[in-house]
């Protein structure tokens, strides 16, 4: 019979579990009761116990490392409590969030435990055993895989599962300590843009997709640089949209070109960016393939806004072309959710 | 005073992002139609580690970088005739398989079975560069593995920046979610860098660099070894292209107002 761990880690409020955890918990949940398994949960975090209150109600045996070494993601003391958490378990199959923090410890963890690791996971099924769907080459070929091996690590990509919401109760956790050496590597922080400088939204419900076009010779003939600023950091204030560009616009800096000052590599979307989920996307000025086809493969409702109604990029992978002039058309919508704001 | 760093990065190649990829099933498993005769280039994010590499090596004179790349010995050859040209380093390719399908802990185990063998390399002097993930797999997990393999316990994995002080020690930025980076300050190699797109431009084509590479590129490649990977229970239940293809309207005779107003409807709907 196979023994299900859940690892899961606080959020940077130190105190609850982040949402990507949640969603492993659920698919745990859900992997536990098909399989008739043993659920159990780890946790790791500098102080567990309100995050362990909140899966009180999973019936799931629960386990913890915590302490302050374990408030900060670092590879030596991360690693160290994911190995322990898997051992106490003697989990066959295990289950990790996507996160940054677990992402990079995950793969060290599996070859401690001589087991075996697969990443990016979206889906597990599977008729009698387990199998799980994971996308190769950026996105653009899907595949479903087994292995016979255990331990077996998942780790799942945000989003694909509903978030665990549960009674909260007084959680039975059992402590499990982890033996750290002097840590080489302190983390001294986040370094984020300001406030209202800050562009990337994972849970944003839009992406708003920027294309090379916004720094291209209009019809007077003249680059508009910082009108297409202004409009589009004007669309993102009023919708809460996140920022994603094309990788075309974002090189453009390291090509002496003029550029959108608020766009960093960050910023990029497809083949060598992010695959952002979000339920809409609108993509502006933008003719090139990996925004299209690989940075909108989780894109769920999709529109674009282009001036070349042959684009081929845009057919089959958008619900609606405008083809239109971008930069009146978002002028136009700014000025609409203005009024409507107002 | 300079720190000497022995720099090993970890790339492999990957078929140019521009092609149409259609997979196949073999008899070794799946693999790509036509792989063998895709153009290829360096992964990109592991291209990228490869340039932070060279330019930190620049900095500090007595520095090393050496490439070790798991590929067709044919296809290593095509690649490392563009590479060569970017930024002087040592190539250590191993004669193996294409592709994304093969299993990374295999590959992580050759890669640090080659990287141990090397010989002059200072293990305690070592940063470990690669891409966070491939263009292929694209799991993140090869060069966390290598790092475990080598004994190396301080692992940042998309790195975008490191910044080394006088004392061998080190501070890196990470990417986080939300668009944001992680500070870490290491005390110093070894240590694991998985490399984000860092912040440097591709570096021009230099003859002269060629040159000076190629000299130990062609001999290293008629030695490279042939290595197989052992599939480590990795089964394949199914490969297949997304069948999604979505029936596009395209919208001709609107006028701007009238689009906008769709938009805005569409954006305020739940």
């Amino acid at each position: 019979m196979e023994t299900i761990l859940v690892l899961t880690h606080v959020d940077e409020t130190g105190a609850a579990l982040s949402k990507a955890s949640l969603e492993a918990v659920t698919a745990g949940k859900e992997l536990a009761t098909r399989l008739a398994a043993t659920l159990v949960i780890g946790i790791v975090g500098a102080d567990v116990t309100t995050a362990a209150n909140a899966l009180a109600s999973t019936g799931a045996r629960l386990l913890a490392v915590s302490g302050e070494r374990f408030a900060q993601p670092r590879y030596a003391s991360d690693a160290a409590a994911c190995e322990a958490l898997c051992r106490v378990a003697q989990a066959t199959i295990v289950l990790a969030p996507g996160s940054a923090r677990f992402t990079r410890v995950a793969a060290g963890v599996a070859h401690r435990l001589g087991g075996l690791i697969d990443t990016h996971i979206t889906a597990i099924g599977g008729a009698e055993g387990v199998e799980a769907t994971r996308w190769f080459y950026r996105q653009r070929v899907e595949a479903v895989l087994s292995r016979d091996a255990r331990p077996w690590l998942l780790l799942l990509d945000a989003g694909t599962h509903a978030a665990f919401a549960g009674e909260t109760g007084a959680a039975q956790v059992e402590q499990v300590a982890v033996e750290l050496p002097e840590p080489r590597t302190t983390v001294s922080g986040i370094r984020a843009p300001m406030q209202d400088a800050q562009t990337i939204r994972p849970d944003a419900k839009m992406l708003f997709v920027t294309g090379a076009g916004w720094t291209k010779k209009q019809p007077d003939g003249q680059i508009h640089v910082g009108e297409a600023a202004d409009l589009i950091l004007g669309f993102l204030r009023l919708t809460g949209a996140s920022l994603g560009s094309s990788k075309s616009l974002v090189d453009q800096g390291g090509d002496g070109q003029p550029v959108l000052p608020f766009l960093t590599h960050l910023n990029q979307v497809g083949q060598t960016g992010a695959t952002p989920r979000h339920a809409k996307g609108l993509s502006t000025c933008c003719h090139g393939e990996e925004p299209h086809v690989v940075g909108w493969r989780f894109i769920g409702d999709r529109r674009a806004i282009s001036l070349d109604p042959n684009c081929g990029w845009t057919r089959g992978k958008a619900d609606v072309v405008y083809v239109a002039d971008a930069f009146t058309v978002i002028a136009k919508v700014n000025e609409l959710l203005e009024a409507k704001k107002a | 005073m300079a720190n000497v760093l022995h720099i090993v990065v970890c790339a492999g190649i990957v078929p140019d992002p521009l092609q149409t990829l259609e997979p196949v099933t073999g008899p070794n498993g799946p693999g790509l139609k036509n792989e063998m005769v895709l153009p290829a280039v360096l992964d990109p994010w592991a291209a990228s580690s490869l340039y932070e590499a060279a330019n930190l090596a620049g900095k500090n004179p007595g520095s090393k970088v050496w490439l070790v790349s798991l590929g067709p010995k044919a296809k290593l050859q095509q690649v490392m005739m563009t590479v060569a040209q970017k930024v002087a380093f040592e190539l250590v390719p191993i004669d193996g398989p294409i592709g994304g399908f093969p299993d990374a802990h295999s590959t992580a185990a050759v890669l640090a079975d080659a990287i141990a063998a090397l010989p002059g390399l200072d293990r305690n002097r070592l940063l470990l560069f690669g891409g966070w993930e491939s263009a292929t797999r694209g799991a993140g997990v090869t060069l966390q593995i290598v790092g475990e393999r080598l004994g190396i316990t301080d692992q940042f994995q998309g790195v975008d920046q490191i910044d080394l002080n006088e004392d061998g020690s080190f501070e890196v930025l990470e990417r986080i979610e939300g668009g944001r980076h992680q500070v870490s300050a290491c005390a110093g190699t070894p240590a694991v860098l998985g490399w984000a797109t860092g912040n440097l431009a591709e570096p021009r084509n230099n003859p002269q660099v060629g040159m000076a590479n190629m000299r130990t590129i062609m001999p290293a490649l008629q030695k490279a070894k042939p290595t197989t990977l052992a599939a480590n229970g990795l089964r394949y239940v199914s490969v297949s292209l997304p069948k999604q293809q979505r029936t596009t309207r395209v919208v001709k005779d609107m006028t701007p107002d009238q689009i906008a107003a769709e938009l805005a409807e569409w954006i305020g709907a739940e």
